[in-house]
């Protein structure tokens, strides 16, 4: 495979309303997912990456930028995104949410084959692939599902089921919103672990967006670190967890409860608002770095507070989007 | 030992007098006292037991975690210890708040207890405030009606509130649409702080918010308990949260404790092979052993209908021995003051049971 299956170029979304001030959730993002890796958007809540997984899966427009998938722009017509939908699936954080309730885990599964009309081009029948799909997902064997309702599964097994409805199209990519944050702990493990076998034995590729830190470290080959509409730090995961460069994902660590021997580094205040996105450096407002001296001490504290930072370029291997000097070591 | 059901008009066994209600600085005392508690919900289709025999203890100054997962019974033990359980639930066994036996408490008394004496913070704060009431006028209701604070008091008291909890005094004006998610959170936590109890429930406090909104939040209710002295009682799925804010953990399944001992030793070196399972749920970053290597269990917490017989866990356990299906191993000391409840746990823990079994 040459170059990236997903190729995300200056990206900006905006939202606005009449009489209101214009919201950037999207602010010039580069991004590039491999065939068959799992890349992590993390960030806080309001950091903008749900806009950018709805902006990939053609649900919102782009304001300006672009986004190529196996190498063809993201087409903006009815028509032509129906295609692209099929190739492009979406697993949401609630599957209770997700499924329609008077309908069968059958039917579930096979509305996104008639829609797309899988059957008559396949020579497989459509309950062999509604099978084959619920098989993946780990629900076996699929015959004793076809006819149960979402009420009568665990919430582990409704997830399974909305994993089933998205394999059924035979998808490149997944996306993959907060897969398992609504779920049991004990649960959560086992999704995660079905996420990583569809990229081993399908060959997908998962687009994963999560404030789980945790989740990253189990699964991500690679994660992009998100702060109001940007990213900050960008590398393997390895490199962006064990090796944090940015203040922003310093912070972000330090504060996962399972981190005791770090100490915790919590951000005051609220992320701030997509309408009035700070000058400089957009995370400066709550920089740690500002308030403990290391920026004074670097001398970079005019350009944390004035200086805008250029976008982070993604096929740089480890790279931050920050003035101080010691997050630019290669 | 007291059997009542939940319904508030029913007949009183020894009301205390209201009197009682001075706050005593009698030390020793625990906040919060459960002792054999089971309560089982009368439905269409048989009753159904949600809490089978806890035994849970909160002192002063003291913050205890409940871990556990959805029906696991954490939330039906969290609801009774207010009475606040539908009323189709049978509660057996004896509560205390404050000395109180909350069981057989008077209503009025009852009513005094409530938000006076213990407080609770529910999960999911957007729906537990009333959209169209200000915030500000939301905090003072239960000083209003609870607290002998005098009317002209009432808006210092919110103001005051509301640093205690981090946020600026005129977002008393605000309503909760204005606020963001750990905002609501911090005027959930103010409320309940309204009366000055000692005792705190947070049932799922943190589970709707992101990693820092959860720091901070979590920063505040220790902070509070330190600096105020209460007794909290924390409710999560999460161990790893209850890792880093509590004293002590009890872990619940399927309507029993069947570990507990200190935070950081439950988290740390689980004994219990379900306590185990939550541990590793969520990964210590940085631990090579869990990159690509999601740790999960097989199958689901059981239904409290058709529990599993022997152990409840054993249909999920990893390393379940055959007698585990027969067996159901009591509680029993791992360690000094560490209660676990596993044939595979205890000194003599593998003779005693074998020979129970057979």
């Amino acid at each position: 495979m040459t170059g990236p299956l997903l190729r995300v170029r200056d990206l900006t979304v905006e939202f606005g309303a009449r009489g209101k001030p214009i919201a950037r959730a999207v602010d010039g993002v580069d991004l590039d997912v491999d065939a068959r890796e799992v890349v992590a958007v993390v960030g806080e809540s309001g950091s903008g990456k749900t806009t950018l997984a709805r902006t990939v899966l053609g649900l919102e427009r782009p304001t300006s930028g672009t986004i190529e998938f196996d190498k063809s722009p993201l087409p903006t017509t009815v028509r032509g995104l129906r295609p692209y939908r099929r190739r492009v699936q979406l697993v949401l954080q609630d599957p209770t949410g997700s499924l329609n309730p008077r309908q069968t885990v059958y039917e579930s599964v096979a509305e996104g084959l008639r829609i797309h009309r899988m059957v008559t081009r396949s020579t497989d029948s459509e309950s062999e692939q509604v099978s084959r799909a619920l098989t993946h997902a780990g629900l076996r064997p699929p015959e004793n599902f076809f006819l149960r309702y979402p009420h009568e599964l665990s919430g582990g097994q409704r997830q399974r089921v909305v994993i089933a409805g998205a394999l059924a199209l035979q998808p490149e990519l997944l996306v993959a919103d907060e897969p398992v944050s609504s779920l049991d702990a004990s649960i959560r493990g086992e999704i995660l672990a079905l996420l990583l076998r569809l990229r081993d034995e399908l060959g997908l590729t998962v687009l994963v967006i999560t404030h789980d830190l945790g989740l990253a470290w189990n699964i991500a080959d690679r994660i992009a670190v998100m702060y109001l509409g940007r990213l900050v730090e960008y590398g393997t995961a390895e490199q962006v967890l064990s090796e944090p460069r940015h203040p922003y994902t310093q912070a972000l660590l330090s504060v996962v409860p399972e981190m005791h021997d770090l100490e915790p580094t919590v951000l005051t205040g609220e992320p701030p608002d997509a309408t009035r996105i700070p000058g400089g450096c957009r995370f400066h407002p709550r920089c740690p770095a500002l308030l403990d001296g290391r920026a004074q001490n670097a001398a970079i504290t005019e350009a944390c507070r004035a200086k805008p930072l250029p976008v982070i370029n993604t096929t740089e291997g480890h790279v931050s989007a920050c003035w101080l000097p010691e997050t630019h070591v290669r | 030992m007291s059997e009542t059901t939940s319904d508030p008009t029913a007949p009183v066994a020894s009301p205390a007098p209201a009197s009682d209600f001075v706050k005593s600085e009698k030390p020793r005392e625990p906040l919060l006292e459960i002792e054999g508690l089971e309560v089982s919900y009368r439905t269409a289709s048989g009753d159904i037991p949600a809490v089978r025999g806890v035994d849970l203890t909160v002192h002063t100054g003291e913050s205890v975690g409940l871990a556990g997962e959805s029906g696991c019974g954490k939330s039906t033990l969290a609801s009774t210890i207010l009475r606040l359980e539908p009323s189709n639930a049978t509660v057996r066994g004896g509560i205390r708040v404050c000395g109180k036996d909350v069981r057989t408490l008077g209503w009025s008394d009852l009513r005094a207890l409530r938000w006076g004496q213990a407080a609770m913070v529910f999960q999911g704060a957007l729906h537990s405030l009333n959209p169209v009431q200000r915030i500000g006028d939301q905090i003072a209701e239960p000083i209003r009606i609870h607290d002998s604070t005098p009317a002209k008091g009432i808006p210092a008291r919110v103001r005051e509130l509301l640093n205690q909890v981090g946020l600026p005094s005129d977002r008393a004006q605000a309503f909760p649409h204005q606020l963001s998610g750990g905002q609501r959170q911090r005027v959930m936590i103010a409320m309940a702080l309204a009366c000055r109890p000692e005792l705190i429930v947070a049932d799922e406090p943190t589970t709707a918010l992101d990693v820092m909104v959860q720091a901070q939040v979590l920063a505040l209710l220790t902070g509070l308990v330190e600096e105020l002295g209460l007794g909290l009682l924390m409710i999560t799925h999460d161990l790893s949260v209850l890792g880093s804010t509590c004293s002590r953990i009890a872990v619940m399944y399927a309507g029993r404790v069947v570990e507990e001992g200190p935070a950081d030793e439950v988290f740390e070196q689980p004994q219990h092979p379900y306590s185990a399972a939550l541990s590793a749920a969520f990964p210590r970053i940085g631990d090579p052993a869990a990159r690509y290597a999601p740790a999960g269990l097989p199958g689901d917490p059981p239904n409290p209908q058709e529990l599993p017989s022997g152990c409840t866990f054993h249909p999920r356990c990893p390393v379940a021995l055959a007698r585990c299906s027969e067996y159901d191993p009591p509680i029993r000391m791992a360690e000094p003051n560490r209660p676990v409840a596993c044939v595979l746990v205890g000194e003599d823990g593998r003779d005693r049971s074998a020979a129970q079994s057979s």
